[in-house]
């Protein structure tokens, strides 16, 4: 004989098994937890706003933040490394400013070469970096900074106070413009960067070095990696990718100017952190950071739609990078305990 | 270990504000001045503070500022500030002072900051007079204007009268919330609107600001065509605003049409009277024009033929200027109306600047 009631407590039971399993899942990976902030302001403003939630505008969204998602890849190995990078805004105008003017004055048209030509100038610019720190032994914070200086002031210096516009940049400008599959040019340039990333960060050796050097140089030097040259390696690439971005950035505003991207590398930045990347390295993700930076990327679409005025906009995107990441330290709280109490059992 | 974390913290900010701070003070020292800066001779300094380095505009204000200062036989300093700010200016015109010029051209980063540091100037004997983007009254002689701010108003609205048809919605895309120069024009041309019954049918639906940043006003662009679908006219007083409109517009073939103020070598490519280009026209006034005027005003004030008093006259060139009434307790010297860049003469202009 069943008592019906049996049955249905047993089913509540489940169900609330499964909760907590559910729950549980949520709050033991960060990256779970931000896919659901994205999710909630992702429907917020598509109540508000209905034309958020369409194919062009989401393409627009990414070729806008391409530049940013791309060079925040960078950014995360030089967090990874307890590390940091603020010269990459410089970099960027540097060697956009670069091929912008081999464009104006006609010596290179070819697109491919002057992508190539702005990656090699970032690359270099991002191994000098990398050579003072990791060998000069040059606290990274300082480094940067002076490099910052530097980079800004040899945009300046190359452009010879002109600007590189839509006119005098031919047929560059077209690469951002042109679809493969339907989908920009400059998108899939971001996608493929993001799939290098992904699979070297989590599958090659060079991607566990990183991960080992951030938690623990000490211990990652006496297992026999070297960490010097790990370091050297995490700021050249962050500077192929500021330099990558340059030739991005040049193509899709169709516009080369010295002070271009002033104060990118705080968005950068903000973007990893969004991503829950540790600033004290060896914590973060290649998907944390793709959540973060289309996070930052759809706060900044999503502000002008709805309609703030444009001078709280400010205001209101700190307060909701503020609100993640406070959101984003609890979850790893919970994590912690969690683990924690798992282990006592 | 903490403890030593904390201590190499600390360190580090403190450098890092150390070279901040060297940064910015040795940055403003990019000088291009040709000729000692020593007063003692018989011949006149005339110095020109521009607004930041590696800008063509501010390049071709001191273009047209040294050409005529050196023509007319004085000696002449041009300083670029690294930084469009207040501080950079501050630092230079310090440098200038002690150089001991004759006269200080100022296109001013902010209104009232560069207060003390000027009426320290005037107070030493400098003829302070400023061009472009002005100072508060108290600390100019008289400020040599590219355009009346009503006329600005009033030139922009015709456009977008214009090219709207005269009725419909339009949108602003201005530079930052705070710059001067972008909310008087967008002011005045509110007061146009409302002066007159024939813009009745004319929506001014939103201010945006694109922070002249590429990103930001790419974004505010897209935001208003999705937010205003029966929008026909974006109007962008500021450089990089009107330029990054105009590419979204031209890239999506978009029906909306653009006006503003932007520097015909960067517009270019999107200036046409058809359906293919995004900007039919667009207006500025002649940098070297007004650097020119400006050169011209700080002799006439060296010389002591204006003291920058209203409706005192002089002669710059061929043309005689009357100095009026700024509306701001100070007096100011207008160069004309802005100048329009269409189809048929945007290939000769976009080589000059």
């Amino acid at each position: 004989m069943s008592l019906p009631w049996r049955n249905k407590d047993r089913g509540v039971k489940k169900k609330m098994k499964e909760n907590n399993s559910v729950f549980k899942r949520i709050t033991s990976s960060r990256e779970a937890s931000m896919v659901i902030v994205l999710l909630v302001l992702c429907i917020i403003v598509t109540i508000l706003s209905p034309s958020f939630l369409t194919v062009k505008s989401i393409m627009d969204m990414l070729k806008n933040n391409a530049v940013t998602m791309i060079m925040a890849l960078g950014m995360l190995c030089v967090l990874l490394i307890g590390g940091i990078d603020i010269s990459v805004g410089s970099t960027l105008a540097f060697s956009g400013m670069a091929i912008g003017m081999l464009a104006k004055r006609g010596i290179i048209n070819s697109t491919p070469l002057l992508i190539l030509i702005a990656v090699i100038v970032g690359t270099i610019c991002g191994l000098l970096v990398g050579l003072v720190i990791a060998y000069g032994k040059v606290p990274p914070i300082i480094a940067t900074l002076g490099f910052m200086y530097i980079y800004r002031a040899m945009a300046y210096l190359i452009s010879n106070s002109e600007w590189a516009s839509a006119d005098a940049l031919g047929d560059f400008k077209n690469f951002a413009l042109n679809k493969i599959l339907g989908i920009n040019n400059v998108i899939w340039v971001m996608i493929i960067c993001y799939v290098i990333f992904f699979i070297v960060m989590k599958w090659t050796k060079t991607g566990r070095k990183i991960y080992a050097v951030g938690s623990n140089r000490e211990a990652a030097a006496i297992s026999g990696i070297n960490t010097e040259r790990v370091e050297l390696f995490v700021y050249t690439i962050m500077g192929l990718l500021a330099g990558l971005g340059g030739a991005l950035a040049v193509s899709i505003y169709a516009s080369a100017q010295p002070n271009m991207f002033d104060g990118e590398e705080m968005d950068v930045i903000a973007s990893c952190v969004l991503g829950g990347v540790s600033m004290s390295g060896g914590r973060g993700s290649v998907t944390g950071v793709l959540i973060g930076s289309f996070l930052l990327a759809v706060i900044a679409k999503a502000l002008p739609l709805v309609g703030i005025s444009s001078i709280a906009q400010n205001t209101v995107q700190g307060v909701i990078i503020l609100i993640v990441i406070v959101l984003n330290v609890v979850t790893q709280r919970m994590m912690d305990r969690n683990n924690l109490k798992g282990r006592e059992m | 270990m903490k403890k030593k974390m904390l201590s190499v913290l600390l360190c580090s900010v403190m450098a890092a504000s150390l070279l901040a701070g060297c940064g910015s003070s040795s940055s403003s020292e990019d000088s291009t001045s040709d000729g000692s800066s020593s007063s003692s001779s018989d011949t006149y300094t005339m110095a020109f503070v521009s607004k930041s380095a590696g800008n063509p505009y501010n390049e071709k204000e001191a273009e047209g500022f040294q050409e005529i200062v050196e023509a007319e036989g004085y000696e002449c300093i041009i300083q670029h500030p690294e930084e469009a700010t207040a501080e950079a200016q501050i630092t230079v015109i310090n440098s200038l002072i002690s150089q001991g010029v004759d006269s200080i051209t100022v296109a001013a980063n902010d209104e009232n900051a560069l207060q003390s540091v000027l009426e320290e100037a005037m107070a030493a004997g400098i003829q302070v007079s400023c061009m472009d983007s002005k100072t508060n009254a108290d600390s100019r002689a008289v400020f040599v204007n590219q355009a009346g701010i009503t006329e600005i108003g009033q030139t922009l609205m015709d456009a977008v009268y214009d090219i709207t048809g005269g009725s419909g919605q339009f949108a602003i895309l201005s530079a930052t919330s705070q710059a001067t120069n972008q909310n008087a024009w967008i002011e005045a041309m509110q007061e146009v609107m409302d002066s007159d019954s024939k813009y009745a049918d004319l929506e001014l639906v939103e201010i945006a600001y694109g922070d002249d940043e590429s990103q930001k006003s790419t974004d505010q662009t897209q935001a208003l065509l999705s937010k205003y679908p029966d929008l026909k006219l974006i109007c962008a007083p500021t450089t990089v605003g009107i330029n990054a409109a105009a590419k979204v517009l031209q890239d999506e073939g978009s029906s909306v049409k653009l006006t503003g103020l932007g520097l015909p070598s960067e517009m270019a490519e999107y200036i046409g009277d058809d359906d293919e280009h995004s900007c039919p026209y667009m207006f500025l006034w002649n940098p070297e024009e007004l650097g020119e005027l400006a050169a011209y005003t700080a002799i006439a004030l060296v010389n002591g033929d204006i003291t920058g008093a209203e409706g005192e006259t002089f002669t710059a060139g061929d043309t005689e200027y009357t100095i009026t009434d700024a509306g701001d307790g100070g007096t100011e010297i207008i160069l004309g109306p802005p100048f329009e860049f269409n189809e048929d003469n945007i290939d000769e202009w976009k080589d000059v600047y």
